[in-house]
């Protein structure tokens, strides 16, 4: 996937510019216990839907890599997720932060944190699954199944488990995720392009990063 | 159908030859079993519902991953091509599965039952307890089968296992805590209807999902 054009790297560079100054300087809803860290909003919640996107990416290339053969594809699919996991872990400090200021704890026992924290061990697993094998089209097609497999157990723990238990999260307890969301008019001006912005980014790291891994898979090959 | 019944003989027969295999896992239970005995007994009743829950599963989750890790490496690496030349990759995950499934529901129920044996039973619905059970067993050997396909072609099979198998297991084992939990309370069958869906949803996507992709595996 090598995008020739640029005009979405600009796009996605220019939303997080404009976001990240209208997000700090914009008008907010005054809201209690909340305050002025409802800002975080547009950082936090923009990073997991980045996170998600990223990890469907990845998803979908091992697919593809098992239905086609090659390794190129492979190599695109651990760098999205390698990508997702950088995501995953900048989510997790924004939420962290956040939840020290509203829960009174960094790091209270939610089940959409407990979700997080599987997820991360399963793309940990992934990685060091990925380094025991040499042989590349082994290891390639080896940690494709696995990559898959993966993925489809976590889906289920993130979308349904926070649903059917208490979780302190907004639209937990059967609603759907934005139900809750106290977002006037003028937040969502700014999370929207947010959200857009930071999942056009993390196309692109993870482009970058596809291309080094094939510069060096070549190196190797020689 | 044929080759999966043939299939499923020959891992039966197998299993029947190594008989020190399946008395080690026995065995592997009850000292176990007897190590949390020992140490939580000699204070009396220090053991609450949930941890006694808990417990369990944990014991459980360690002898199934033990259990199907050599579903796959037992047999000698050069016999696999053989196996390949005579059946299908779809006829073999099938036929693992279900004597994983066979294997994993014995053990469940054996180590249920020496567990009770040594530390009391505080289960008030036995029957839903059973259905937990029983989808665990499900669940698990879904899960492990594949994982242990994967892991079999490495060298550090042992470890490989367990990391492999922990973050995909525990959203499964979260749920059955629950269920066996509302079975131990003794709660109306409503009330865990939910789990019991969710579980179902589960084991069937994870088994669904090692039919599908273990002819890839296969390859290697």
């Amino acid at each position: 996937m090598t995008f020739k054009n640029t005009w979405w790297k600009a796009l996605g560079a220019l939303l997080i510019c404009y976001a990240s100054v209208a997000g700090l300087t914009g008008k907010v809803p005054r809201l209690p216990i909340l305050n002025e860290t409802i800002r975080n909003t547009y950082f936090h919640v923009p990073l997991w839907f980045a996170m998600m996107v990223l990890m469907s990416i990845s998803m979908f290339k091992s697919f593809q890599y098992l239905r086609k053969g090659d390794i190129s594809l492979d190599q695109e699919a651990f760098s999205f997720a390698h990508v997702a996991l950088l995501f995953g872990a900048l989510g997790f400090i924004t939420g962290a932060i956040w939840g020290n200021f509203t829960w009174g704890s960094p790091l209270p026992l939610d089940p959409k944190l407990i979700a997080v924290e599987i997820g991360m061990l399963i793309y940990a697993a992934y990685f060091i699954l990925r380094g025991s094998f040499d042989d590349e089209q082994k290891k390639a097609r080896l940690s494709a199944v696995y990559n898959i497999f993966a993925f489809a157990a976590f889906m289920p723990l993130v979308w349904i488990l926070p649903r059917v238990t208490d979780s302190l999260h907004p639209g937990n307890g059967g609603n759907p995720a934005f139900g809750k969301y106290d977002m006037d008019s003028t937040m969502k001006m700014v999370f929207y392009p947010a959200v857009i912005g930071w999942i056009l980014i993390g196309i692109w790291i993870s482009n970058i990063k596809h291309r080094i891994e094939k510069l060096e898979y070549a190196k190797n090959e020689k | 159908m044929k080759e999966i019944i043939a299939l499923l003989g020959k891992e039966f027969t197998l299993e029947w030859r190594n008989k020190y295999a399946f008395n080690g896992m026995i065995l592997y239970l009850v000292s176990t079993v007897f190590i949390c005995y020992l140490s939580f007994r000699i204070k009396s009743n220090s053991l609450t519902p949930p941890v006694w829950n808990t417990l369990f599963w944990i014991i459980i989750l360690f002898t199934a991953i033990n259990a199907i890790s050599k579903s796959f490496a037992q047999e000698h690496k050069n016999r696999q091509p053989y196996y390949y030349s005579l059946a299908n990759p779809e006829a073999i995950i099938l036929s693992k599965l279900i004597y994983n499934f066979v294997l994993m529901l014995i053990l469940t129920f054996v180590g249920f039952g020496i567990y009770i044996l040594f530390l009391e039973n505080p289960v008030q619905d036995l029957a839903l307890y059973a259905a937990s059970l029983t989808l665990g067993a499900l669940g698990f050997s879904g899960v492990l089968t594949l994982v242990a396909a994967i892991a079999s072609n490495a060298e550090n099979t042992g470890s490989l296992m367990a990391l492999l198998s922990f973050p995909i297991i525990i959203p499964m084992l979260l749920m059955l805590m629950r269920l066996s939990k509302n079975a131990m309370d003794g709660l109306a069958f409503f009330v865990s209807k939910d789990e019991i869906w969710t579980l179902v949803g589960i084991d069937g996507i994870v088994i669904a999902l090692s039919f599908v992709l273990f002819p890839y595996l296969w390859k290697s």
